[in-house]
C-alpha cells in the first residue's frame, strides 16, 4: 500500500500551484521603483587587443545615465574560483585573474567590454551600438590540445602556457598502472569526446541590484542555486561588502541544472553600479546572450584503457583527459574534471588499480563548470563504454563482464580516495534486465527488420557521490569553502512550523518534500510546515543546491534541528505531564507518558513554549526554535543499472529511441513521484547529450551554435515513455535519513546506454562500427556506417 | 528592436501605397522578421501588415487549381487543402508548431525563400505560380538563390497558385535543432510529367532534380531512382550534415515520396 503521508507518500508538488498558474515571483519578475537598465557590449572576436573603448558618444545618448568599462574595475577585484586544484607536481595550479569588464584583451565571443546603465532597456541597447570599439584581433585557440603546442596564441599573456594544470590521480599510482598494463591479457583502448553542452534554463540568468545609502547596505535578487554563497564570493573577494551589509535573494528560479550555481560577473556589475548610481540596476540576459555567457558544461577529451585478465577480470584502468576551462576559470570549474571524475573512475567495480591525468586548458571560449552531474556523467561514460567495447572485443556478454567485476562487499575503500558505504549492483541490474524485457528483445529486432529498420539494446551501470563532504576533507583538496548545510527549524506559538534551509529549490520540490519529512517526526500534517528559502537576511547560512545534496545534506541538517525541538518539547511536555522527559513519548502529533494514560497535544506544548505561564523557566528558555548545521561524514553514493533500445534507420543514420529503462538505487525515498520527476528530467538530458545537444565553435572561436535553430533540445517527441524503478534501497549508513540523491543520475547514466545502443544496432547489422562520437546525430551516425 | 510605424491596411491598394516608401517592409505573421528585428539584424521603419487585407487569406479549389490567399497561414494552408491537395495540407501542417502555423503566412515563406523552408518545394514542384499586385511569376523564374526571388522591392505577394497533380507526397527530413528541412523533397506527378523539388541542400536554394524527374516520368516507383545518385557539390555543409550526406538523403527521401505519393 503506498502511503498517503509523510515519507514515502507522493503529495502533489504544492509548488506547481503557483508555477502552473503564472504566479510564480522570479526575479525579472521584481522591479525596484526608479530601476535603471543595463546592456552589457560583449565581444564579438574570440581574441582581441582593446586599443581604445571610446565611450563619449554612448554617454551622450539620450536616457544614458552611465557607461562603464573595465576601467572602472581597477582596485575592484575579479571573479574568484572556489577550488585550487594542486598539480602532478604539488604545484598549485595557473590562475588568472577575471576582471568584471574586460581589462586588456578579450577573450571569448560574449567578453562583456562595456555596460551601458540607462532609463530602459532600448536606450542602453541603442547608446551600446554608439560605442567606438578598437580590438586588435588575435589569433584565437580553441582546440585544447593545439593550444598547448609550443607556439599557441596564449589567452593570458601573464601565464607560462595555456594549462591550467596537469593533474594526476592517484600519482602514486601511476608506475604500478604501467605496470599492470604490461602484464594484461587483454588491453582495450578507446578515444573519445563527452562534448561541450549549454545548459539551458527555461529562466535566463537575471540580476537586479539595490542599494540603501542611508544604511549603506545592498541587496542583489539573483537567479541563482546558492545565494548564500554569491554573497560570500562576491561580498569578500569582489566588492569587499561584509555580510551584514549584503543580502541576496534567490526568489523562484526556473531550473539551473548547475549553470546557477556560480558567481558570474553581471551580479557583481549590477551590485557595483548601484551603488554607484544610488540607484536600482537591473539585468536580464536575453536567450542569444545566455549562449554565451552561461557557463558552459562538460568539453572533455579523454583516452581510456582498460587492462583485463584471460576472465575479464579488470585489472587496471588508465585515463588521459583534456579539460576545456575556457577563458577564465568558473567558480568551481576546476573541481570538475579532478575531484568530481577522478574520484568516481572505479565506478561500481573492483579495479584495484586506476591511474587518471587531466590537463585543463584555457582557450578562447565561455568558461565549463558544473553541469547536471559535473564530472561524474564524463567519468561513467568513458568508463562504460570502454567495458562494452571491452566485452565485444573479448567475446564476453557486457552483462556477465560487468557482474564479474562487480564490487560486492561494503564498505569498499576503492584505488581512488573514496569509500563506498553501500550498495547492491547485482539487484538494481537484475532489476532493469526485468523491466526492460531483455527477453523479449529478439522479437523486437525482428519487428524493427520488417521495417527496414536496425534494433539495438546498450546497457551500463553507474555509480556517483552526491552530497559532497566532509569540509574537512574537501578542505585539504583544495576546496574554498565549507559543504555541510544548515537549517533552522521554528515551531510558531500555535504548533505551525517554518523551517529555513540553506538547500534551494530550482524545480526539485523541497516544498513539498521538506515537510514531509518534519510530519513524519511530529506525526503531524505536513500543510504545518512550511519552507523558507533563497534569502541571506531570512536563512541563518546555507551552501545551497547542486551535486544532489539538498536531502542527503541539507535534509539531514533539517532533522538534526527537529530532533533538537523535539527534545526540548519533550522537556516542555513533561513538565506539563509532571513525568520525566525521558519517559516522554511523541507519535501522532501528540507527547504521552509511557505506562500512563497522560497526554498533551503537540499544540498545547508549542503554545505552552511562548506562553510560559505553567512553564520549567528555571531550567528553559521559553520559545521553540532550534538551529543545526550538518557536516556528513561521506559523499553518498547512489547506483543503478540503465537499459536503452533504439532504432536505426540505415537509410538515413536517424536514431529513435524506442525503450529507456532505469533502475537506481537512491536508499531510502521521501517523495517517489518527485524522484520519477527527477529522473525523467536527468535521463531527458541525458539522452539530449547522447542524441541531439552540441555547442560547437568554428576553428575563429565564433560560436556556431548560437541559438536554437542549431543547438538541439530534447523535445517530448523525442522521447520513449521511461520505465522507472527505485525499489532496490541500501539506505546510506551515515545520514539520519538514509537518502543518497536522485537529481543527477538520470543525466549521469544514460548517455552510455544509448551509445552502447547505436554500437549494438550497428554491429548485429555487419558493421564494423565501434565508436561514434555525441551527439549521434542522423548525419553522424550515417557517416559512420559508411565505413 | 528599433522603433517602428505600423500600418495595417485593409485593401491591396492601401498596402501598395504603404510600401512605396522606401524603409517599409510587408509583415506577414513576423515568424521571420519579427526575431530578426528584436536581434537588429533588420530596422525597417515601416511594417505594413498583410493580415487585415480582405481577400488575402482565403484558401479555393477550382479547375484543378488551389489558390491560397498570400496572407492565408499555414494553418489555414493546411484546413484549406485537405480536401483538395492533401500533399499540400501535409506539408503545411508540418511546420513549425501550432503557434508558428497561426501566425506564419505562405506570403511570408515564400517572399523570405529561406533555403530549407518547405513551401518553396510545394510551389516549384507543383509547377504554380505567385501572384503579386503587379504580375503573376512562374515558379521556375521565381526562385533565385537563397533568401532570394524575382519580387521587386516593395512588391506584394497577394496570392498563390498551385496546380494540383494526381499523386503527391512530400518528405522532410528535418534538422534536429530548428525542425526546418535538412532535405525535404516535393514530388508531384502531373499529366505532363513529374516533378521533383529539393529544399534544405542546395547552397543555391530549393531546385529541380531534373534527373530524377526523366527518370520518374517513364517509371514513377521508387526503384526508378535507386540507380541516380545526386552529386555533392553545392550542397550545404554545416553542423547537421555534409554536403555528401545532404546529396544521399535527397535520392533516399525522393524514393520515400514517390513511394508515398498518393
Ligand atoms: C519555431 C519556428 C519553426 C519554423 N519551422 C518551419 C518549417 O519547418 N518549415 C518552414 O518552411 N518554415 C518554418 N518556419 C518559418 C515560418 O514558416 C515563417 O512563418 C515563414 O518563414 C515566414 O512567414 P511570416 O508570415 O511569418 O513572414 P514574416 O516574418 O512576417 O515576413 C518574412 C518576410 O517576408 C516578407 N513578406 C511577408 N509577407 C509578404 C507578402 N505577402 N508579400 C511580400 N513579402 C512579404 C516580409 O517583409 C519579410 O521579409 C518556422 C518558424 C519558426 C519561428
Amino acid at each position: 500500500m503506498p502511503k498517503d503521508h509523510g515519507i514515502g507518500a507522493s503529495p502533489k508538488r504544492r509548488e506547481d500551484v503557483r508555477f502552473l498558474t503564472g504566479k510564480g515571483r522570479y526575479t525579472d519578475d521584481i522591479d525596484i521603483h526608479g530601476q535603471a537598465y543595463v546592456h552589457f557590449l560583449r565581444s564579438d572576436v574570440a581574441h582581441g587587443r582593446i586599443k581604445a573603448v571610446d565611450t563619449s558618444a554612448a554617454e551622450a545618448a539620450e536616457g544614458v545615465i552611465r557607461v562603464f568599462t573595465g576601467a572602472d574595475f581597477e582596485g575592484v577585484g575579479g571573479i574568484p574560483c572556489g577550488w585550487q586544484v594542486t598539480d602532478r607536481h604539488g604545484e598549485p595550479m595557473q590562475e588568472p585573474a577575471h576582471p568584471v569588464l574586460a581589462q586588456g584583451k578579450v577573450r571569448h565571443v560574449g567578453d562583456p567590454i562595456a555596460a551601458v546603465v540607462a532609463e530602459t532597456y532600448e536606450q542602453a541597447r541603442d547608446a551600446a551600438e554608439k560605442i567606438v570599439l578598437d580590438i586588435e584581433e588575435l589569433p584565437a585557440v580553441v582546440d585544447m590540445k593545439a593550444a598547448l603546442k609550443d607556439g599557441a596564441p596564449k589567452v593570458h599573456d601573464d601565464l607560462t602556457s595555456n594549462l591550467c594544470f596537469d593533474w594526476g590521480f592517484v600519482e602514486e599510482n601511476k608506475d604500478a598502472v604501467a605496470e599492470a598494463f604490461d602484464k594484461a591479457h587483454h588491453v582495450t583502448t578507446l578515444d573519445l569526446v563527452n562534448q561541450r553542452l549549454v545548459a539551458n534554463p527555461m529562466e535566463p540568468r537575471v540580476a537586479l541590484s539595490d542599494y540603501a545609502a542611508h544604511s549603506d547596505e545592498s541587496t542583489l535578487y539573483t537567479t541563482s542555486q546558492n545565494p548564500h554563497v554569491i554573497r560570500l564570493l562576491m561580498g569578500a573577494f569582489v566588492l569587499g561588502i561584509p555580510e551584514h551589509k549584503l543580502r541576496v535573494v534567490a526568489p523562484d528560479v526556473g531550473g539551473g541544472f548547475g549553470s546557477k550555481i556560480f558567481h558570474y560577473a553581471e551580479e557583481a556589475f549590477c551590485t557595483f553600479a548601484a551603488k554607484q548610481l544610488k540607484r536600482p540596476v537591473k539585468w536580464t540576459s536575453s536567450r542569444s546572450e545566455a549562449f554565451m555567457s552561461d557557463a558552459h558544461g562538460r568539453d572533455h577529451v579523454t583516452t581510456i584503457q582498460l587492462a583485463l585478465d584471460e576472465e575479464g577480470h579488470f585489472q587496471a584502468l588508465r585515463t588521459d583527459t583534456h579539460a576545456n576551462m575556457g577563458a577564465y576559470l568558473s567558480t568551481f570549474s576546476t573541481s570538475v574534471p579532478t575531484w568530481l571524475h577522478g574520484v568516481l573512475m572505479a565506478g561500481n567495480y573492483k579495479t584495484p588499480l586506476i591511474y587518471v591525468n587531466v590537463k585543463a586548458v584555457f582557450t578562447n571560449t565561455v568558461p565549463v563548470d558544473a553541469y547536471r552531474g559535473a564530472g561524474r556523467p564524463e567519468a561513467t561514460y568513458q568508463l562504460e563504454r570502454v567495458i562494452d567495447k571491452a566485452a565485444r572485443e573479448m567475446g564476453i556478454d557486457p552483462v556477465e563482464l560487468r557482474r564479474r567485476n562487480f564490487i560486492t562487499e561494503f564498505p569498499y575503500a576503492t584505488p581512488v580516495a573514496v569509500e563506498y558505504d553501500t550498495g547492491d549492483y547485482n539487484a538494481t541490474l537484475d532489476k532493469a534486465l526485468e523491466i526492460a524485457d531483455v527477453a523479449g528483445f529478439d522479437a523486437r529486432a525482428k519487428a524493427s527488420a520488417d521495417k527496414g529498420l536496425w534494433r539495438g539494446l546498450g546497457m551500463n551501470c553507474y555509480i556517483e557521490a552526491c552530497g559532497i563532504a566532509p569540509s574537512a576533507l574537501v578542505g585539504q583538496l583544495g576546496a574554498r569553502a565549507g559543504l555541510y548545510e544548515s537549517a533552522t527549524v521554528r515551531v510558531n506559538a500555535t504548533g505551525g512550523l517554518v523551517v529555513m534551509t540553506g538547500s534551494h529549490s530550482h524545480g526539485q520540490g523541497h516544498e513539498t518534500s521538506f515537510p514531509q519529512v518534519i510530519a513524519d517526526m511530529i506525526g503531524i500534517d505536513e500543510n504545518m510546515v512550511e519552507i523558507v528559502h533563497g534569502d541571506t537576511a531570512r536563512v541563518p547560512m546555507g551552501m545551497g543546491t547542486y551535486g544532489s545534496r539538498s536531502l542527503a545534506v541539507g535534509g539531514s541538517a533539517m532533522v538534526r534541528a527537529a530532533e533538537k525541538v523535539i527534545a526540548k518539547a519533550k522537556r516542555i511536555a513533561a513538565h506539563l505531564m509532571e513525568a520525566a522527559p525521558e519517559d516522554v513519548e511523541l507519535k501522532d502529533g501528540a507527547f504521552s507518558v509511557a505506562g500512563t494514560d497522560k497526554s498533551v497535544a503537540w499544540g498545547d506544548v508549542c503554545l505552552a513554549a511562548y506562553v510560559p505561564h505553567n512553564y520549567p523557566l528555571e531550567e528553559l528558555e521559553p520559545g521553540l526554535e532550534e538551529t543545526a548545521f550538518y557536516d556528513p561524514a561521506n559523499f553518498t553514493y547512489p547506483a543503478g543499472a540503465y537499459i536503452c533500445e533504439v532504432e536505426v534507420d540505415p537509410e538515413t543514420g536517424k536514431v529513435r529511441v524506442d525503450r529507456f529503462t532505469a533502475a537506481d538505487d537512491f536508499g531510502n525515498v521521501v517523495n517517489p513521484m518527485i524522484v520519477d520527476g527527477q529522473v525523467h528530467g536527468g535521463l531527458a538530458q541525458g539522452i539530449g547529450q547522447a542524441l541531439l545537444e552540441a555547442c560547437a565553435y568554428d576553428e575563429n572561436g565564433q560560436l556556431v551554435s548560437a541559438s536554437y535553430m542549431d543547438y538541439a533540445m530534447p523535445r517530448a517527441d523525442d522521447l520513449p515513455m521511461f520505465q522507472v524503478d527505485h525499489s532496490c534501497q541500501t539506505p546510506c549508513t551515515h545520514n539520519p535519513l538514509g537518502v543518497k540523491g536522485c537529481g543527477e543520475a538520470g543525466a549521469i547514466g544514460s548517455p552510455p546506454a544509448l551509445v552502447n545502443a547505436v554500437i549494438d544496432a550497428m554491429q548485429r547489422n555487419g558493421r564494423d562500427v565501434t565508436h561514434i562520437d555525441m551527439p549521434l546525430s542522423p548525419a553522424r551516425v550515417w557517416t559512420a556506417m559508411q565505413g | 528592436m528599433y522603433d517602428f510605424e505600423l500600418v495595417k491596411p485593409s485593401s491591396v491598394d492601401e498596402a501598395v501605397k504603404a510600401l512605396a516608401d522606401e524603409d517599409a517592409q510587408a509583415l506577414g505573421g513576423g515568424q521571420t522578421l519579427i526575431p530578426t528585428m528584436k536581434q537588429r539584424l533588420a530596422s525597417p521603419g515601416r511594417l505594413v501588415s498583410t493580415l487585415g487585407i480582405s481577400g488575402m487569406d482565403g484558401v479555393s479549389a477550382e479547375g484543378g487549381v488551389l489558390t491560397a490567399g498570400g496572407a492565408a497561414t499555414h494553418g489555414a494552408v493546411e484546413k484549406g487543402a485537405a480536401g483538395s491537395y492533401p500533399a499540400l495540407a501535409a506539408l503545411a501542417g508540418n511546420i513549425g508548431d501550432p503557434a508558428v502555423r497561426n501566425r506564419g503566412t505562405i506570403g511570408g515563406s515564400l517572399a523570405n525563400n529561406d533555403p530549407a523552408a518547405c513551401y518553396p518545394a510545394a510551389l516549384l514542384a507543383s509547377g504554380g505560380t505567385v501572384v503579386t499586385d503587379k504580375r503573376e511569376i512562374d515558379a521556375d523564374d521565381y526562385f533565385q538563390g537563397m533568401f532570394t526571388t524575382a519580387l521587386d522591392e516593395g512588391e506584394l505577394i497577394t496570392a498563390v497558385k498551385f496546380t494540383i497533380p494526381e499523386a503527391a507526397n512530400y518528405q522532410k527530413f528535418e534538422q534536429p535543432a530548428s525542425r526546418f528541412a535538412l532535405v525535404g523533397v516535393f514530388v508531384a506527378r502531373h499529366a505532363g510529367g513529374v516533378r521533383v523539388a529539393v529544399t534544405g541542400a542546395s547552397e543555391d536554394g530549393v531546385f529541380r532534380w531534373t534527373e530524377a524527374e526523366e527518370a520518374l516520368g517513364k517509371d514513377f516507383s521508387a526503384a526508378a531512382v535507386s540507380g541516380l545518385s545526386v552529386p555533392a557539390e553545392g550542397m550545404i555543409g554545416d553542423l547537421h550534415g555534409t554536403p555528401e550526406y545532404r546529396a544521399h538523403l535527397v535520392k533516399v527521401m525522393t524514393g520515400r515520396a514517390v513511394a508515398a505519393a498518393s
